[in-house]
């Protein structure tokens, strides 16, 4: 388990991460959800010793990363996938992490097989690689010494759909195992796939944590809304709108500003036949951008 | 927000390291070394300074055995390493740690060794391994061409490396390649490193024999601030104790100086 407790990093007058603090379980993915320079990849730096935090810390299972011995049998990193040298070729790259960690040469081959690096592919040198063959190469490298965490910074970026499907299920399978993920992203809908809980930061301070439920609960009194499609939408709309619910059309349907339940009991009682009846997933991606809009707009004032 | 859903049990959890020990220093020195020659620019640039050392001795070879008036003898194709790894040597050092930092690479070495002094340590090592190779090197391809010149010429063959000779040219190599790490380590930049070390070691004695030229007091200084006038009295293996002092204190200047502030650099360094 990552315990993050009350870091901060400041570079001259601006600060990075501002008093930031969370945990991330064992067993459970945890989404670390912000734009583009809130402070994301410097909180994972401090995780792992690169950078020093101005104040606060962050443990390991219990321990400081650099009191680890060998850490990478026991934290697998992927901060940045193209901080490689571009002339050694993928299995000479995973070749040089598993000497450091006395690793078997076998446990290499293993690795490329697991993110479906061809053999051919891993005979490549970087410089070579797509964005999302270094992130497959990456996450093969975090995983080389079986480590029980793992710290990953925008480790969806670059791969194709195929590919962040085939990473969801190989960290939901890790988490499942008992390992601990943290992953970051600055798109909301990569994160929500993958993540049982989130982060959201947004310069250098966390905004909201919790998981999808209790975030959209929390979210400005819940303020839910439905999409809904019926055989007579006309009469879905007016049956809604009577009884004060706000009705917008959307696509072949109704978009309607309440859970949906109500609008369930509303179609019940206008005998109306429903073909589609869903919460829309709007509101995580409203608050997210609410959240940190807010506090970019304080920075830039 | 809430944390309240998420189950309490995982709290309690730890990493359990006490099966796990630290990475040994000789397995860090193993990888360093294969760093040093897994891509085609560091293999290439070990395998052209050999060629280099080589065929300047060649070069070398050919005009005393076509030439009357010039005779070699084996401290001569020695010293010839003047124009091969004398120069290519501190290359290789500053490489060694430059790479890293031009290439990203310290992000990982040093997020699976975090104890830093631990990994410079290693690369310093590889440093005088490789340094110990070209002298080693420098002295087979010397006794092959003094042994093809006695055969091609009618000059004597003349083997005069004496203990002390041979103890100033190691000390050459490994002062060479130190101070180009050192430079590597104060700079952190492959070009400006390479550059510097041009500067010093080409640029730098002209000067100096200007101002000690120019100005008497400066001539009085001079060995006490010039690295590499120090050195000369090694290369004719005429050392004197005053000599010494003046390597010593200059060394201090441009070797130890550097490198004490660009490793306590590198340890504190925020690595991106």
């Amino acid at each position: 388990m990552i315990q993050v407790e009350g870091l901060t990093r400041k570079y001259g007058s601006f600060t990075a991460v501002d008093d930031v603090s969370f945990v991330c379980q064992p067993g459970r993915v945890t989404g670390f959800l912000g734009p583009n320079g809130a402070g994301k990849t410097t909180t994972m730096r401090v995780m792992v010793g690169l950078t020093p935090p101005t104040a606060g810390r962050v443990t390991i299972g219990g321990h400081l990363y650099k009191d680890i011995p060998n850490p990478g049998r026991h934290v697998g990193v992927l901060l940045d996938a193209s901080a490689q040298h571009a002339g050694r070729t993928g299995r000479e790259i995973l070749e040089i992490g598993a000497r450091t960690m006395g690793l078997p040469a076998t446990r290499v081959d293993e690795m490329i097989e697991l993110v479906s690096l061809t053999p051919q592919e891993a005979k490549r040198r970087l410089r070579n690689y797509s964005l999302g063959m270094k992130q497959r190469l990456g996450i093969a490298h975090a995983l080389l010494g079986d480590p029980s965490v793992l710290i990953l910074d925008e480790p969806a970026n670059g791969l194709d759909p195929a590919g962040i499907r085939w990473m969801r299920g190989l960290l939901k399978g890790y988490a499942e195992r008992g390992g601990t993920v943290l992953l970051s992203s600055h798109l909301l809908h990569e994160v929500e796939q993958i993540a049982d809980e989130m982060i959201l930061i947004g310069n250098g301070r966390i905004v909201a944590q919790g998981d999808k439920k209790s975030l959209l609960a929390g979210a400005d009194g819940g303020k839910a809304s439905t999409l809904v499609t019926a055989l007579d939408n006309t009469a879905l709309a007016d049956a809604l709108t009577a009884k004060g619910f706000t009705v917008a059309s959307a696509g072949e349907g109704l978009r309607v500003e309440v859970e949906p339940v109500e609008v369930g009991r509303t179609a019940l009682e206008a005998s109306v036949v429903l073909t589609d009846l869903r919460a829309a997933e709007g509101g995580l991606e409203d608050l997210f951008l609410e959240l940190t809009a807010e506090t970019q707009r304080e920075h830039t004032a | 927000m809430s944390m309240n859903s998420m189950a309490a049990p995982g709290l309690g959890h730890s990493l359990d390291i006490s099966g796990t020990t630290p990475t040994p220093f000789a397995r860090l020195v193993r990888v360093e070394v294969r760093k040093a020659y897994d891509t085609r620019s560091g293999l290439w640039l070990l395998i052209s300074t050999a060629a280099l050392t080589a065929v300047v001795m060649v070069i070398q070879l050919a005009v005393g055995a076509t030439q009357e008036d010039v005779s070699l003898t084996y401290n001569s194709f020695l010293t010839s390493t003047n124009f091969s790894i004398a120069i290519l040597l501190p290359v290789i050092g500053i490489l060694l740690l430059t790479s890293e930092w031009s290439q990203r690479t310290a992000m990982v070495s040093f997020s699976l060794e975090p104890r830093r002094p631990h990994v410079i340590l290693a690369k310093l090592t590889v440093g005088v391994l490789l340094a110990v190779a070209a002298v080693v090197i420098a002295l087979v391809l010397a006794a092959l061409c003094n042994v093809i010149y006695g055969v091609v010429s009618s000059d004597p063959v003349v083997w005069n490396l004496e203990a002390a000779r041979l103890g100033g040219f190691l000390l050459l190599q490994l002062i060479g390649m130190l101070t180009g790490f050192a430079f590597a380590a104060l700079l952190l930049n492959s070009p400006a490193a390479i550059v510097f070390y041009m500067v010093y070691t080409f640029v730098l004695p002209g000067l100096f024999g200007i101002g000690a030229a120019l100005m008497d007091w400066f001539d009085s200084v001079r060995p006490w601030i010039d690295f590499n006038f120090a050195q000369g009295p090694l290369v004719d293996a005429t050392m004197t104790p005053e000599d010494w002092a003046h390597f010593a204190v200059s060394g201090f200047i441009w070797l130890v100086l550097p490198l004490a502030i660009g490793v306590w650099r590198v340890l504190r360094a925020e690595v991106k």
